[in-house]
């Protein structure tokens, strides 16, 4: 019912003239967007991943209003982005990790300052969201240097506030956490969370950073090639690509592979150390059970599959 | 309408950091106007009264010239490089989905910019061309109230052709040439080397009625008091009848420019 953000069957075509010859230009159609559909009700927090040129950038684009889809249908909040692109930015917070929102020869302050002008945002609700702002996202002593000064980390966090000080209720992040250090990334991730759950914000994230995903998203698409090939869970996307968890056993000795052990096969043997493989949907007590019950098992370990490899199986069957 | 007041303000602002740029840019100013007064003099005592000025009114044409310089963009620069970098880059995204008008928010920050380079850039030249040389300078009377007029309509003019020129990069994308052509229209039809009156014929016509001339020949003749009563009105007019011209001609290139992204991509 209340789904913040809507699409449906969205194309977007882009008409490309190429030279081919002396004069001679010929035109050809990039269909950058090829019939998107999702829906993501309010407060949720999703998880928009594609490999480079997959259209996430555009479908970003179409959701703020500063491209008009071909075909297809689209709301944000209600509104339709490109024919109402003041009405809605009023609404929507955008971050873009390459690009930024702020001015390059202004303190942060001022630059907020343009920003609160720009969305109107009454006295005390501009003040009451920088300040948490400045004590979440640690910018007190940065206030009062010019954004040319700051480095990566400090110039992103100063981009995600000055996105939240209008109280959007619709936030689009396109990889908010790109070239930054490890400590950076956590505070980043540390204050999405924490706005998306107590300002019930509805969250679209685009990222190369799978663990931004891990962390802060319950559901994830996957885009290729203009089309969604995934919609769905973390755990899903785990089916969908087929992968595997693997059972690290350490024997009393050296064993020939084992076997017997249904749904599950040797992959790898290293002394009296095996490695089992089995489906990511199943559990590990039975294959654990099936192991003890017939080896004498020393010590065992479980380890988890790697969603990067995931996906990118995923990315090169699509 | 507080917004772009306070665009215009964070423009000055952004100027007024660059301390030593602005020191470099009167001193440059000065060592200009020297230059052009002594190329003067020379000319003046050969041809007396060339193109209606007497020497002290051509100094003080010099020594205006180099006081407007920097705030009217007479020999190029300003703006527009740093528009057709955020075209060329993309960044132009981050203004189009703002709940701004981008010509509006251009124009006010141009104009904080020109206030300060007049105050930072044009006032010391001026006072010093005044010290050293005898000018034909009005006493404190309402044509300083008219010359500054004159100058805010020529800022106009001068923001209306820049932003034509920074808008090209959408269809261009590498801006250089057009800046390059644009900043060598820019020094002589203005006046900046030769005052227009100077010029005969067809020629000089012509290029008195270009926009060019609203930025410095006529606000100097204001200045100078050759512009006066119905006179005046009718320059303030040209200048007027100019900036709306080219304001509304941005704003038709801006749609056109806007449609072709949202339409296309950048």
């Amino acid at each position: 019912m209340d789904d913040l953000i809507v699409l449906e069957g969205v194309e977007k075509v882009f008409d490309v003239r190429r030279r081919a010859g002396f004069l001679r230009r010929e035109r050809h159609r990039v269909r950058a967007v090829d019939g998107i559909g999702f829906r993501v009700p309010r407060g949720e927090m999703v998880g928009y991943i594609g490999p480079n040129g997959a259209g996430k950038s555009t479908t970003i684009k179409m959701l703020t209003g500063i491209l008009t889809p071909s075909a297809g249908r689209l709301r944000v909040a209600g509104i339709d982005p490109s024919r109402d692109r003041s009405r809605l930015a009023r609404r929507i917070g955008v971050v873009f990790g390459q690009r930024t929102t702020l001015w390059w020869d202004l303190p942060l302050r001022d630059s907020y300052g343009l920003v609160r002008r720009m969305y109107r945002v009454p006295d005390a609700r501009y003040r009451a969201n920088l300040e948490r702002c400045v004590e979440l996202l640690d910018l007190g002593e940065l206030l009062d240097v010019p954004v040319r000064q700051l480095s990566l980390g400090q110039r992103m966090r100063g981009d995600i506030a000055a996105a939240l000080l209008h109280d959007p209720e619709v936030l689009y992040l396109d990889e908010p956490t790109i070239g930054l250090d490890v400590a950076s990334k956590a505070k980043v991730r540390e204050f999405l969370r924490d706005v998306n759950a107590e300002r019930g914000m509805t969250v679209l994230l685009t990222t190369h950073d799978l663990t931004d995903i891990e962390q802060l998203c319950k559901r994830v698409m996957v885009i290729d090639h203009g089309r969604l090939v995934y919609d769905g869970g973390l755990d899903g996307l785990h089916a969908k690509g087929e992968s595997e968890r693997t059972l690290v056993v350490d024997l009393e000795r050296e064993f020939p592979p084992i076997t017997g052990v249904p749904g599950a096969r040797v992959v790898r043997v290293e002394g009296p150390r095996q490695w089992l493989a089995f489906a990511a949907t199943h559990s590990a007590a039975p294959v654990v059970a099936a192991v003890a019950e017939r080896y004498p098992l020393v010590d065992l370990s479980v380890r988890e599959p790697d969603i990067e490899q995931v996906i990118a199986r995923m990315y090169a069957e699509g | 309408m507080r917004l772009y007041a306070a665009v215009a303000v964070s423009g000055f602002r952004r100027h007024a950091t660059y301390r030593v740029a602005t020191a470099a840019g009167v001193f440059t100013n000065t060592v200009f106007g020297f230059i052009l007064a002594y190329t003067y003099i020379a000319l003046w005592n050969e041809r007396p009264h060339l193109g209606g000025y007497g020497r002290e009114q051509a100094l003080t044409f010099v020594w205006t010239s180099q006081a407007l310089l920097g705030a009217a963009c007479l020999i190029g620069g300003g703006f527009q490089e740093e528009l057709q970098e955020r075209i060329r880059s993309g960044d132009i995204a981050v203004d189009l989905y703002r709940p701004a008008d981008l010509q509006l928010w251009w124009l006010a920050s141009d104009l904080g910019r020109a206030f300060f380079q007049l105050l930072g850039r044009g006032v010391v030249p001026l006072a010093v061309g005044a010290l050293c040389f005898e000018l034909a300078l009005p006493g404190l009377s309402l044509t300083w109230a008219a010359f500054l007029l004159s100058v805010l309509l020529g800022l106009l003019v001068s923001f209306g052709l820049r932003y034509l020129v920074g808008l090209c990069a959408f269809w261009l994308l590498d801006g250089a040439g057009v800046n390059m052509a644009f900043a060598l229209l820019s020094m002589f039809f203005s006046g900046t080397l030769l005052p227009l009156n100077v010029f005969p014929g067809v020629f000089g016509e012509v290029a008195r009625v270009l926009p060019w001339s609203a930025m410095l020949q006529v606000p100097v003749d204001v200045l100078l008091e050759r512009r006066t009563g119905a006179g005046l009105a009718a320059a303030l007019g040209f200048q007027a009848a100019w900036a709306v011209a080219l304001l509304l001609a941005g704003r038709a290139l801006q749609t056109a420019a806007t449609r072709k992204v949202v339409v296309q991509g950048g």
